[in-house]
């Protein structure tokens, strides 16, 4: 095999939605490629973005329509509350399994050297600024730069 | 499988990873460490001591613990062991892998 035998050397991972099994799913990804001595970067575009705005990312919320997995008949998981209450539930049982929430994973990640991108599309969209982000946000970039940025042997991309 | 360490013989798993604590002593996490490319300081010490202590006390060991130790923070703990911390630093320590995934 080429390129060092496979080995894994930086995992860049794009963050699109917003929900908190999604951004959950990137961070624990993220962390693990460090936990691992493999580099990671995210790039958080669309919904992605609300992880890490400061007014909204502890307000993440579980999908509870569309998501079969949740066993919610759709009509329910649409009712007021319903979203608040199965995520609730889930951070409770993330506690248990000693998940950080949204805000401490995200200071675990930095002080772990994973760096965080912005995408410029996105954040034109939604009219948000840099100071609408989180502080360890790196910077706001272009899906050009994030290419760039992940140029090199053993780089994986993953898409959420 | 086994490994002699400045002629002294260890147990270690595939991962090198000690099988017995009581054949750890402070020549063997020198050799581990600078298998590891890392010097040992007395900062060092002070970490695999904490470890040493937290699986003593049969308290499972992550990243996130870590940091609420009050001994060190997250990113002291990368600047002390820069790849895979946790995994390096409990080989070094003569403790058994984490099976944590945060």
């Amino acid at each position: 095999m080429k390129e060092g035998n496979g080995a894994i050397k930086k995992m860049m991972i794009i963050i699109s939605k917003g929900t908190l099994e999604n951004v959950y799913a990137g961070f624990v990804l993220a962390n693990g490629a460090r936990m691992e001595g493999i580099g990671a970067e995210i790039f958080f575009t669309f919904f992605g973005l609300e992880a890490i705005h400061t007014k909204k990312l502890e307000h993440l919320h579980v999908a509870t329509v569309g998501n079969p997995a949740m066993h919610i008949p759709t009509m329910l998981g649409g009712l007021p509350g319903m979203e608040s209450l199965a995520s609730m539930m889930m951070k409770k049982e993330m506690e248990k399994i000693d998940m950080p929430d949204i805000p401490e994973f995200l200071d675990i990640l930095t002080a772990s050297g994973v760096k965080l991108w912005a995408c410029k599309l996105a954040m034109d969209m939604f009219h948000y600024t840099k100071s609408d982000l989180y502080e360890g946000v790196e910077d706001v970039i272009t899906v050009g730069d994030f290419y760039n940025k992940s140029a090199g042997e053993g780089v994986h991309m993953l898409f959420i | 499988m086994e490994r002699i360490i400045e002629g002294k013989k260890i147990t270690v798993n595939e991962e090198g990873f000690l099988k017995d604590f009581s054949e750890w002593d402070k020549t063997v996490a020198t050799v581990l460490a600078s298998e590891a490319d890392i010097v040992l300081t007395p900062r060092h010490w002070e970490v695999l001591e904490y470890l040493q202590q937290q699986h003593k006390d049969e308290v499972a060991l992550s990243i996130r613990r870590i940091g609420k130790s009050g001994v060190l923070d997250i990113k002291e703990f990368y600047q002390l062991f820069p790849i895979a911390p946790l995994k390096t630093a409990t080989k070094i320590a003569g403790i058994p892998k984490p099976a944590s995934c945060i």
